[in-house]
């Protein structure tokens, strides 16, 4: 991360060209900026080594570059350190400013001024101000920032045109005192100009880069932008009404523990209707069943079977069971990818409409006691979905041990949405009380295990700070932008990891370690687990796909006890191939291991103290 | 006094916040040592929302008690 001082990759630019970079807190309509200067010749890419895309695009003789919303330029998470390149290596920068938000927005700007940027500031939601009964002086404002200010409505096409206009004569604008003198003392020291400013406050990546020492200035130099900021604030802003609208009522409601969760509970109730039965059900059935299944496999087998048999070796990893050409595909782009893009899609509505922050908050409380903080709801909202993609969502928690808490619950407890059309299929018959005691039971387990790996690992958890941005109605179009990415790096990322798992498990199926393992475990499953010798065969299955195990749990002659046990030990351990080899990407092996393994433990020890107890 | 102790509808100064990336993290969302804020929210055990003006912040009952306060 540190040496990709470089800048983003470009296909297609001349390096020579100038660069705009867009800059802003996160959810201000930056993205409207960005198609309304490139149309729709835009590329985007994965920013090396992080889960960031960074989108490029051309608009006249600029190189146009789009950045994550952060609320500073640092490097306290990955959006950040991306950010923050991009900004360093930028010849102007367009910053667009929430107008509702100036004494948090005018930070990150204050912040490009002191850094030396030629700034041009777009003062966007102007709409929104006047809604709310809010006067802004915009001549002071420009007047105090030194850099043109323009109000526009970019939802609305209102301003765009002028903020192209005066990208030409972007300028530099009037640094926070005091900053200048700091300034001299570093500019010969580093590479690039306006990395002195980070220098200054002591970003590690820029310090290491440049082989400087900390100064110890961080907070002197934040303490005086914020004392500025707020000085700029007060001076420019009129007639504050103070009456709470409706929205901020809303947000308070979402909240709220008697309103909140009530309003989380049907939020969850939609999410599982839409992806549980509409996405999983209907549209897998098309996707898998009559496309994959249907057209593409018996098309692919035929094909290749010309040329290599199926018995073969070769054959065997590529048209077999679990094969390359078949299994692989039918999976990734029958099954997952459609969970994926609904997952997204949902995902991105509530992130951009300020609801997730606030279910964050809602859930802060809960998530603390097993060693986590509110943010770490996203993977788990997302577990519920795919755990490989949720395993890889984990990054974005603050810590490496709340990566491995959450990474150690989504595998043992969360069942993936392809399981869990088969566990209610299966467990609806008996009753509500066998599915009061499976979710008990699940419930218990995520909580001792959560506690006690809190208790256990070294280290401290991160605490939540987040900002609660004001409650909008998405915008259709960034939605669909986001969910596309997402979904695009989350295939590109997962099919790899999965091809690999399937290419292990054709292995050990044509090497008879498979069946091994089968007559290994099957004593355990008669003696231990009291469920019939077929089980075994359902539960190697699970290794590979976690639907696949429990699918093969329907075609059982099982007692109501039987089937209960046998579903809590398949939720419980482990997940699927891809997960497996997604969780060895992302921890460290002895960790992964021991994640792996303990899961097996914990579902074969709950598993068989539930069957002695109740069959 | 520690944020934790704030009340519904109070309003607070923050004196001092002990962790300094924290503290710089929290600067630049307008928690800082002598900025005046209401606590707008509290949730049961949970975290505190913090607001000023527009801004809206919420802060883990956790970190709530690091950070020290007066009363306005």
């Amino acid at each position: 991360m540190s040496t990709c001082h470089s800048s983003v990759k470009m296909k297609n630019v001349e390096q020579n060209l100038k660069k705009i970079v867009l800059a802003g807190n996160p959810n201000v309509g930056k993205s409207v900026f960005f198609n309304s200067l490139t149309g729709v010749y835009v590329d985007v890419s994965n920013y090396p080594g992080t889960t960031v895309d960074i989108s490029t695009g051309k608009y006249k003789d600029y190189i146009v570059i789009d950045t994550p919303g952060v609320y500073g330029v640092s490097s306290f998470n990955d959006e950040e350190r991306v950010a923050r390149d991009v900004i360093i290596n930028a010849d102007i920068v367009l910053n667009v400013v929430d107008a509702l938000h100036l004494q948090r927005d005018l930070f990150l700007t204050q912040q490009l001024i002191d850094m030396g940027k030629s700034v041009v500031v777009a003062l966007n939601m102007m709409d929104e101000v006047k809604a709310n009964g809010i006067d802004i002086d915009i001549q002071r404002l420009s007047d105090m920032l030194g850099v043109t200010v323009i109000p526009t409505i970019a939802l609305k096409n209102q301003g765009l045109e002028e903020v192209k206009n005066h990208i030409a004569v972007a300028r530099q604008g009037n640094k926070t005192e005091g900053i200048e003198e700091l300034l001299s003392q570093y500019k010969d020291k580093v590479k690039v100009e306006s990395e002195a400013l980070l220098v200054l406050e002591d970003d590690p990546n820029i310090l290491s880069r440049n082989h400087l020492e900390e100064t110890g200035m961080r907070e002197l130099i934040y303490r005086k932008r914020r004392a500025r900021v707020d000085d700029v604030v007060s001076q420019v802003i009129r007639n504050t009404n103070k009456g709470a609208s409706f929205k901020t009522k809303l947000g308070r409601y979402m909240l709220r523990p008697i309103t909140g969760i009530p309003m989380l509970l049907v939020v969850l109730w939609v999410m599982y209707e839409f992806i549980g039965v509409f996405v999983a059900q209907t549209v897998v059935g098309i996707t898998e069943e009559s496309i994959m299944l249907g057209i593409y496999q018996p098309f692919i087998v035929s094909l290749i079977s010309k040329f290599i048999s199926e018995q073969s070796f070769l054959g065997h990893i590529l048209i077999g069971e679990f094969g390359l050409l078949t299994m692989t595909p039918v999976y990734v782009f029958g099954l997952l990818l459609p969970l994926v893009i609904g997952f997204y899609l949902l995902l991105s509505i509530m992130e951009d409409s300020g609801y997730l922050p606030r279910i964050a908050t809602l859930v802060d409380r809960v998530l603390t006691g097993v060693g986590l903080n509110g943010r770490a709801i996203i993977p788990i909202i997302l577990g519920f979905g795919c755990i490989t993609m949720a395993t890889i969502t984990t990054r974005l928690l603050g810590t490496r041990r709340e990566r491995v808490i959450a990474t150690v619950l989504l595998g043992l407890t969360i069942p993936c949405s392809a399981q869990l059309g088969v566990i209610i299929g299966l467990i609806a018959p008996l009753g509500v009380k066998y599915l009061l005691i499976y979710i008990v039971i699940i419930l218990g387990v995520f909580a001792l295990s959560g506690v006690f790996l809190n208790k256990v690992l070294p280290g401290e958890s991160s605490d939540l700070l987040i900002d609660l941005p004001p409650l909008r109605i998405p915008r259709v179009s960034n939605v669909l932008k986001k969910t596309y990415t997402k979904s695009k790096m989350f295939i590109l990322e997962a099919t790899p990891l999965f091809a690999l798992g399937a290419l292990l498990i054709s292995i050990m199926q044509f090497t008879g370690f498979l069946n091994r393992i089968q007559e290994v475990i099957a004593p355990l499953i008669i003696g231990w687990l009291k469920l019939p010798k077929e089980a075994a065969t359902a539960f190697i299955m699970g290794i590979v796909r976690r639907d696949f195990g429990a699918a093969g749990l329907t075609d059982l002659a099982m007692t109501p006890e039987q089937v209960l046990v046998s579903l809590v030990t398949i939720t419980l351990f482990v997940p699927c191939v891809a997960s497996i080899m997604v969780i060895f990407k992302e921890r460290t092996k002895t960790e992964a291991a021991l994640i792996w393994g303990g899961s097996f433990i914990v579902a074969f020890l709950v598993g068989g103290l539930l069957a002695q107890i109740i069959i | 006094m520690t944020l934790d102790k704030a009340k519904r509808g109070q309003e607070i100064e923050i004196i001092s916040i002990l962790d300094s990336n924290i503290k710089a993290q929290a600067i630049r969302l307008g928690i800082f040592e002598g900025a005046r804020l209401v606590c707008a929210e509290k949730l049961p055990a949970g975290p505190v929302i913090l607001q000023n003006k527009m801004q809206e912040i919420a802060v883990g009952r956790n970190l709530a008690r690091k950070i020290d306060i007066d009363f306005v």
